[in-house]
């Protein structure tokens, strides 16, 4: 019964690249319809996270499933048909600089549809228009527009294909607060105009407090005992907020504590 | 670390020499696989015209007048370097073969196939390279579009199509330059010039320069595409991919030429009579 409620789930992954090891023995499961922050410091294997829920890596050992199904035992073919199941707004955007901004947004729906150019045209703008972007944007290029604009693009893209689960990598990182606050609400909006999963990776606390209701705080293994569980907090906002593990209670508060004596800065 | 460090100094020339030849081996492996994978996604479906078109044009109509202009100095400066020996031999009027039979049959595509190399197959790399480390290559995957099929194998087609027309015109602008210094400032004559040329060149010593030019564009597309996949991250890994394109893919060049060379040699009874 729990295993038809899961959408995604991670079974013992473990993900290294080389000799270094970013994931270890990761287990969680996110059903549908849910909201989920995945937070940590840099360098703790979030956006990994996220590229093996969509099988653009694939786990050293472990597996990653999708409606129960393992990545490993579908093929490829399959493999694209499902990752049009997601959307993914990537963390610097990814827009394809040889397009204009309708090129972009269209990408997705030219490949895989057999709609219209007119019908096309309708869609991109809607979903332009959804992120609070002008129809005048259409014909630039990404290099002449804004971070913020770029990140709204970005989720116009990902919203166009109609995906079931939409996968946040560090939406608001390099954006000023008024910008961070409109991505934070289009993320929330995404969720409540649609029936669909978001998954959120991010260090930004107030992101975490607005846009989920469930957070996974991974953390680093190189500050981890060999025996110690890489997922340090599994709860909600609200309870995150309020943890006693001085771990979690430090990165939420922002306090490097004796990582500053470590660094030798105090 | 410690454990690499001392590895690292006890190695000897043996250990160094296995261990190229490992790496060597790897990066064929890797780019053979790669080629066949290309391979696959181009036998399973066609890209779009746009796209293709838009390849064809950077790649082929871009390099046209660079192909020319080096094509017509190398014939000029083969009969400027050549003019004087033939001359003490009185075979002044032989000229015109030795330039036309080494641009049809070795200069014009080698010529063609490193221009291409040095600047379509850099930039290929340079540009997949940037959009490897921007994750764009990412994106369109997750979009559906698989990256093999939508960025290497327009480039791919584009590369094997063209460069035989590159050559064709290269070898004419060597041609036209030979032509130029060996009557126009040596004084040759030029009927002489022209017959001694029909004596030597068939259709044979034309064709097997094209079909190695396809070779060649085959290789560079190839390497290019390949490294531009394998980039490392930052402003140096992007610089790395786009030399080794060119150094990988130049290389690629002269060993192809080699064997096509013995190929071609051993056809040649074969072919004419």
């Amino acid at each position: 019964m729990v295993a038809a409620e899961s959408l995604i789930e991670f079974r013992h992954v473990s993900r290294r690249f080389g000799m270094q090891e970013v994931l270890r023995d990761v287990s969680f499961s996110i059903r549908r319809g849910e909201s989920v922050a995945i937070i940590g410091e840099s360098g703790c294997g979030k956006s990994v996270t996220l590229k093996l829920m969509i099988a653009l890596l694939a786990p050293s050992r472990g597996e990653v499933l999708l409606d129960g199904r393992s990545h490993h035992e579908r093929s490829e073919k399959e493999l694209t048909r499902e990752r049009l199941r997601f959307g993914y707004v990537f963390q610097q955007a990814a827009l394809f600089d040889s397009m204009s901004v309708e090129d972009n947004v269209a990408f997705g729906l030219r490949q895989n549809t057999d709609l219209s150019e007119s019908e096309i045209a309708g869609i991109v703008h809607d979903r332009l228009h959804e992120v609070g972007l002008p129809p005048s944007v259409c014909k630039k290029k990404p290099a002449e527009l804004s971070g913020g604009m770029k990140k709204r693009v970005g989720l116009a893209r990902a919203l166009a294909i109609s995906p079931e689960i939409m996968l946040y990598d560090e939406p608001t990182t390099g954006l000023d607060p008024i910008m961070t606050d409109v991505i934070n609400e289009l993320i929330v909006q995404a969720r409540d105009r649609r029936p669909i999963t978001s998954i959120v990776v991010t260090h930004d606390m107030v992101t975490v407090g607005r846009t989920v209701d469930r957070v996974i705080m991974l953390y680093p293994l190189p500050r981890l005992a060999p025996d110690e569980a890489q997922i340090i907090f599994d709860g909600t906002p609200s309870e995150i907020f309020s943890a006693e593990d001085q771990r979690v209670y430090q990165f939420v508060h922002g306090q490097a504590g004796e990582r500053l004596r470590e660094l030798a800065l105090k | 670390m410690s454990a690499t460090l001392v590895t690292t100094e006890c190695e000897g020339p043996v250990t160094r020499i296995g261990r190229a030849v490992v790496d060597a081996s790897v990066a064929i492996g890797e780019l053979t696989l790669f080629f066949f994978q290309m391979l696959g996604w181009m036998l399973t479906r066609l890209p779009r015209r746009p796209v293709l078109f838009l390849c064809m044009y950077q790649i082929g109509v871009q390099s046209l007048s660079v192909v020319m202009v080096t094509g017509g100095f190398i014939g000029m400066v083969m009969a400027v370097q050549s003019y004087d020996q033939f001359r003490f031999m009185h075979l002044e009027t032989n000229l015109g073969a030795v330039i036309n039979i080494s641009l049809v049959k070795e200069l014009g595509p080698v010529l063609a196939a490193t221009m291409l190399a040095g600047r379509v197959g850099s930039s290929m790399a340079a540009e997949l390279g940037t959009m490897k480390i921007t994750e764009q290559i990412d994106a369109l995957s997750v979009l559906g579009a698989n990256p093999l099929h939508y960025l290497v194998v327009p480039r791919f087609l584009a590369c094997v199509l063209l460069i035989p027309l590159l050559t064709v015109m290269a070898d004419a602008a060597g041609v036209a330059g030979g032509w130029l210094i060996s009557t126009q400032v040596c004084g040759i004559d030029s009927l002489h010039y022209w017959n001694h040329t029909e004596d030597y060149i068939g259709s044979f010593e034309l064709f097997s320069g094209l079909v190695k030019s396809v070779f060649f564009g085959a290789a560079i597309a190839v390497v290019s595409c390949q490294r531009g996949f394998h980039c490392r991250a930052g402003a140096e890994g992007v610089g790395r991919a786009a030399t080794e394109a060119f150094v990988y893919s130049f290389v690629a060049i002269l060993t192809v030429d080699f064997f096509l060379g013995i190929i071609s040699n051993g056809l040649y009874p074969l072919l004419v009579k």
